[in-house]
């Protein structure tokens, strides 16, 4: 692993060279346990799916088919799913950030009065909650069942991700702000004008993990959502990945039972790749973001 | 926490704060009103509204009556499920599920952290790190998805070992997936924050500790291990406060008909009585008595992290 290091790699005593290379086999394991289902699964997805039962990965490319992502592609549930959950990924996002960062602000500031007060109301619902049947009724009881409100409002404001915003804010320069007041800046034109252009990397940070937990989640929208036109990607994985039950029409023209369900699990594989493909791609470019969160949260703990 | 400031009206000094908090509220009114707002009515509704529908867990709810036409019954739904012979079972799952995932999950994280810390090529180190971290952005689905097709009778593993086992119906396999499944999706993520630390360790420290001919496990004792205790405590703690609080979408997803027996948790079982049993109040009983357990360890989790960090909590 360190093969263009090896001068100094030379230079370590028996003893330690002894453990480095016990600790990167044991690396080494890890990547490819890492590496090696993705790579069996984007290789099966290829095969065809009776060649896949019987015999396993093969590569007699005569075997080899694209039918999987042929169906899979024009099955138009899943296209409905991606739709469904970007909108709801982008509207959470929006709506999540907007609460949160502009709670943050007055709970920055030593001088707000009334601070310590929704402090206790924030962190009391950290600890502790109504539980799951006293939700549900009440988002039965607002007439919020099967609306997309119901999965995109009640867990709008975050109090985790208030405090990082707030932790963040408290570490811009107070010098700002009082230029700003001298100035007869309101704080609202601080606020959108001064603070938030400086704080676009935790603003960055908070929209990431909205977006991905909103797109990656699935209860919410399990229990609040019926309706087969409003179901986000991910309910309709469940169906293919968890229940075996793909949309009847992605494998009715087969003849028999084990021909359906042979194709049902191929269908899987190719499935897993193509919903996941989009955050695979896009992950490495935001990567420095996520870094920077933890980061936040670890500054806090 | 400090204090909402109440007013103390009735004499001079009282009267003269007031008048201070009413011109500072003149000053700061959108501090309240468009700041903070939203927020606080967010949580107001969606957070402290269900705490009143506790009262549920009380009564033989009836959804047509509402909370206050249903029969009160006091503690009856409460001592149906604690007397139960499936209470043990579903607790102990609970339980067994979170502190087995907590002893083999934790250490993993640090390790690799470590393992990390000595890769000399600071390019292959981003690399392996862009692998380690993947894993993190598949969704629960697809994790448990692809788990499945792996473990299945024609699957990956059933091909490597020459066997044809379903493993997915045996109850005795649930534990070992699911925490085998989230060390290989979260150890490379949770490592990020052990890197970090690992990175603030002195340089000139380890730097001196080379030069006396400290070999690597001196080095670890004397330089590395004391740059990042703190954090492994913090997130022990942290870790052992969220033990009841073991989520319920992965398990959910990995239960078949036949691994029930290990797989049934309190909060899948909350789900299953409540909504698709329709037992309203029942349901309600089990969340809270799980809502209950778990705050207890978060309260004695936070004393401690008080008395070890001079008084400030988390």
């Amino acid at each position: 692993m360190s093969v263009k290091k090896k001068s100094e790699f030379a230079k370590y005593p028996a003893v330690d060279k002894t453990i480095l290379i016990i600790g990167y086999i044991i690396l080494g394991l890890f990547i490819v346990a890492i590496i090696l289902p993705m790579v069996y699964i984007i290789l099966a997805s290829f095969i065809d799916p009776v060649t896949l039962q019987n015999s396993g990965l093969t590569f007699d490319f005569s075997k080899w088919t694209l039918t999987a992502y042929e169906r899979v592609m024009s099955n138009a549930q899943i296209w409905v799913g991606f739709r469904n959950a970007l909108i709801y990924s982008v509207l959470f996002t929006i709506i999540s950030v907007v609460v949160t960062l502009l709670a943050a602000y007055p709970m920055s500031r030593a001088d707000f009065k009334g601070r310590g007060f929704f402090n206790t109301i924030f962190v009391i619902t950290m600890f502790f909650g109504g539980g799951l049947i006293p939700t549900y009724l009440l988002i039965s009881n607002l007439g919020m069942l099967d609306t997309i409100w119901a999965i995109l409002i009640p867990p709008a404001f975050s109090v985790w991700n208030m405090i990082i915003a707030r932790t963040y804010y408290m570490g811009i320069p107070r010098d700002l702000q009082e230029a700003a007041e001298i100035d007869g800046a309101t704080e609202m034109i601080y606020f959108f004008k001064i603070l938030l252009p400086v704080c676009t990397p935790i603003i960055a940070t908070i929209s990431m993990w909205q977006f991905v937990g909103m797109w990656n989640s699935y209860f919410d929208a399990m229990i609040y959502l019926n309706s087969a036109s409003k179901q986000p990607l991910q309910l309709v994985l469940r169906a293919i990945l968890i229940q075996s039950q793909p949309e009847p029409g992605m494998v009715s023209d087969m003849q028999s039972t084990a021909e359906r369900a042979q194709l049902a699990e191929l269908l899987k594989y190719a499935t897993i790749i193509i919903s996941s493909l989009p955050l695979m791609i896009m992950y490495p470019f935001f990567q420095k973001y996520f870094d920077n969160g933890i980061m936040a949260g670890a500054v806090k703990g | 926490m400090k204090k909402a400031p109440t007013p103390n009206v009735g004499n001079g000094v009282g009267s003269s704060k007031l008048h201070n908090t009413l011109v500072y509220l003149q000053q700061h009114w959108q501090l309240y009103l468009i700041f903070m707002l939203p927020a606080f009515v967010l949580t107001i509704i969606f957070r402290y509204f269900p705490m009143g529908g506790i009262m549920i867990a009380f009564t033989e709810y009836n959804p047509i009556r509402g909370i206050f036409g249903s029969e009160w019954i006091g503690f009856e739904n409460f001592t149906r499920f604690l007397s139960s012979p499936d209470f043990m079972r579903y607790l102990v799952n609970t339980l067994k599920l979170s502190v087995y995932g907590l002893l083999w999950g934790f250490p993993a994280p640090i390790l690799l952290a470590f393992l990390l810390n000595r890769i000399l090529s600071s390019s292959i180190k981003q690399k392996i790190q862009l692998v380690l971290y993947m894993p993190n952005f598949i969704s629960v689905i697809v994790l448990c998805g692809i788990v499945r097709i792996l473990l299945s009778p024609t699957g990956m593993i059933n091909s490597l070992l020459g066997t044809s086992t379903n493993f997915m119906t045996m109850p005795s396999a649930f534990r070992t997936i699911y925490i085998a499944s989230g060390i290989w999706q979260g150890a490379g993520w949770a490592s990020i924050i052990y890197t970090a630390a690992l990175s603030n360790a002195s340089k000139e420290l380890k730097e001196a500790a080379v030069i006396d001919g400290a070999n690597i496990i001196q080095q670890i004792k004397a330089v590395e291990w004391p740059a990042i205790k703190d954090t492994v405590l913090i997130q022990f703690i942290m870790s052992v406060g969220n033990i009841m609080s073991i989520g319920f979408e992965k398990a959910y997803a990995l239960q078949t008909d036949l691994n029930l027996n290990t797989s049934e948790i309190i909060s899948t079982y909350v789900y299953k009585k409540g909504l698709l049993d329709g037992d309203y109040g029942f349901s309600t009983a089990v969340g809270l008595f799980n809502t209950v357990i778990n705050v207890v360890l978060l309260i004695s989790m936070n004393a401690i992290v008080k008395k070890m960090n001079d008084g400030k909590g988390i």
